[in-house]
């Protein structure tokens, strides 16, 4: 198969990918330059990936007087709490059903396994949060429905399932208690693994939209102010419903920065982690 | 490697009893686990007996009474659904935007596999694979606002075409398209990954031999490759058709707007507008029970047939 000598399919693959990279790139770098271009200047002509002329004042003019710092804190907020919360909970539930001695590790696994397949769906859950529980509008919503995920759980649980057994019977003998262990023996091994779930909390606490939109619109979020923004906006290109000719910045260019804003964690964070992201792609199976 | 875990501490043995002495013993585990066990009970099972709702006349005003002193309606909600005036299109809307999916969206993750598979410079296929999946963790309101810039009336593909295509402002199906087409940019990548991982599984002597008897490279392709994750690709195919009811809401919601909105309300987000927007509980939940039990219905059905024509089926 590895012939070392290239065809013209070979060229013809690059050239594809090379398309690829393109059509991948191309928005992203086009939403950047517009959000740093003058914004009058914008209104010509939107399709351009390098500013034509460079300025700060739409991000100046966003963070100033568009009321994205307090969402951005929020977002940030819930983002560390939320994935502190989640990996903590998840190991310590992992650990617990990846003993097999404990009395409950077949039901306990089966009540959370079920969940995996069957909900309850969108109203029951809407329901519960803001009649039953009165959970609307305050901070816990962002953390308390989906403290864990199931997935998460399994990828940890079956980590723990591959680490050599002698260890806990050595802290055992050592005295330790079941949680010593967990916490002295069990999550400094588990490092790779927590990495990885720590990042899938992560990029689904700061990209959830829903959650705000269901149940807590007086907290929002980045990603929501960034839908209201849109939202004001119509169908038409937003370039030409300047009130003011005299105007620095047009909705556009706002929507641009904030945009920009939102998305530069995940962009700044991705080449050093997605190793981890595919990680748990292909980790997770299922055992017993 | 050190010794596999064939044997776990304490193992408990069969039929051996639940003694408190044995609970007591086991007190740190079941600390931490129960607080967990409440959890889930709390938010994953109350909501599935929620779907009692369904049955019943379920309005704000009468949500506090109990719910054995609802009025049960029989299957009155679900008669209300169907007879909905949105009902007929959103039905549309669902199947078809799910066919296009995963007709477009399967065959688009194949050959991407299959190409960057075949790519031979392997620097080159590892930066193109990173890129590749950087949008899969982008949310959807930052791809709909970047989309804006590039289906909107005067954007990108509008400039490239020379002429106004009105994409995202045609109230027709051409918004299923545009909004696959988005879909498939966004996962490519990302959905690939599972296909590449299964051609790493194919016997390198497969190739070898086929290169031997002289197969050149698209016949390696079509008789190795290709069968060899077919089923992978089964597997995929039958839960994306158990799957097919339950489009998004949230993609549908920010890729829309009030010019084609007809043609992009989805079964779940139908279910929002009835219960949550118009607060009629039970004709919410009817609707969202009504896609539950239909996506089941499909599955079984996809595995049966996937069955019958003797293809590996999913359980």
């Amino acid at each position: 198969m590895n012939n070392l000598k290239k065809t013209w399919f070979d060229y013809f693959l690059v050239l594809f990918f090379v398309f690829i990279l393109l059509i991948t790139l191309y928005p992203f770098l086009n939403v950047l330059a517009i959000s740093m271009n003058d914004a009058t200047d914008t209104l010509k002509n939107i399709n351009f990936v390098i500013p034509r002329k460079f300025t700060l004042a739409n991000y100046k003019y966003v963070f100033e007087e568009a009321d994205i710092i307090g969402p951005l804190f929020m977002s940030i907020a819930k983002t560390v709490i939320g994935t502190l919360v989640g990996v903590v909970c998840t190991s310590m539930l992992a650990y617990t059903l990846s003993r097999r001695d404990f009395v409950f590790h077949k039901s306990f696994t089966l009540l959370f396994v079920i969940t995996m397949y069957v909900g309850g769906g969108m109203i029951p859950e809407y329901l519960l949060i803001m009649r039953n529980l009165h959970l609307g509008n305050k901070f816990i919503v962002y953390i308390l429905p989906g403290l864990i995920w199931v997935y998460n759980m399994i990828l940890v649980r079956s980590y723990i399932d591959g680490l050599p057994i002698a260890l806990q019977e050595a802290a055992k003998l050592d005295g330790a208690n079941d949680f010593q262990i967990w916490y002295k023996v069990i999550m400094p091994l588990c490092t790779p693994v927590i990495a990885t779930i720590a990042l899938y909390y992560a990029v689904g606490q700061w990209n959830s939209f829903m959650d705000t939109y269901l149940y807590a619109k007086e907290l929002p979020t980045l990603q929501y102010k960034l839908y209201e923004i849109m939202s004001q906006a119509t169908m038409q290109l937003d370039t030409h419903s300047t009130n003011n000719a005299t105007q620095a910045v047009t909705p556009m260019a706002i929507r641009m920065a904030v945009t920009v804003v939102a998305t530069v964690p995940i962009i700044v964070v991705y080449p050093f982690v997605q190793k981890y992201f595919v990680g748990g792609m292909t980790l997770g199976s299922v055992k017993d | 490697m050190a010794i596999k875990n064939k044997v776990r501490p304490n193992e408990r043995k069969e039929g051996k009893k639940i003694t408190l002495s044995l609970l007591w013993k086991q007190r740190y585990l079941l600390m931490m686990s129960l607080p967990f066990v409440v959890w889930v009970i709390v938010f994953k099972y109350i909501p599935l007996w929620g779907w009692t709702m369904a049955f019943q006349e379920v309005k704000p005003a009468t949500f506090a009474t109990p719910i054995w002193k609802r009025p049960f309606v029989g299957f009155d909600n679900f008669i209300k659904a169907f007879q909905d005036r949105l009902f007929q299109q959103t039905m549309i809307n669902t199947i078809g935007i799910s066919i296009l999916q995963i007709a477009v969206g399967t065959a688009v993750a194949i050959i991407f596999a299959v190409f960057l598979n075949e790519l031979v410079f392997s620097r080159f296929k590892k930066i193109t694979q990173t890129v590749s999946y950087l949008p899969h963790f982008v949310s959807w309101v930052i791809i709909a606002s970047i989309a804006k810039n590039l289906f909107n009336d005067g954007g990108v593909i509008d400039t490239l075409a020379g002429t106004n295509l009105h994409l995202m402002s045609t109230n027709s199906p051409l918004i299923w398209f545009v909004i696959v087409v988005i879909d498939c940019w966004k996962e490519m990548g990302w959905n690939a990954i599972i296909y590449l991982s299964a051609m790493a599984g194919i016997d390198m002597g497969l190739y070898e031999a086929a290169q031997i008897d002289g197969a050149n490279r698209f016949r390696r392709i079509w008789h190795i490759t290709l069968p060899g994750i077919r089923p992978t690709i089964i597997v995929l195919l039958i839960m994306s058709i158990g799957g097919a009811l339950s489009v998004g809401m949230e993609r549908q919601m920010l890729l829309s707007n009030g010019l084609v909105q007809d043609h992009t309300m989805v079964l779940s987000w139908f279910s929002y507008m009835r219960g949550i927007k118009n607060s009629d509980y039970g004709l919410g939940t009817a609707i969202g029970v009504f896609q539950s039990v239909v996506g089941v219905t499909l599955l079984l059905l996809a595995n049966k047939i996937a069955g019958m024509v003797g293809e590996d089926k999913l359980v």
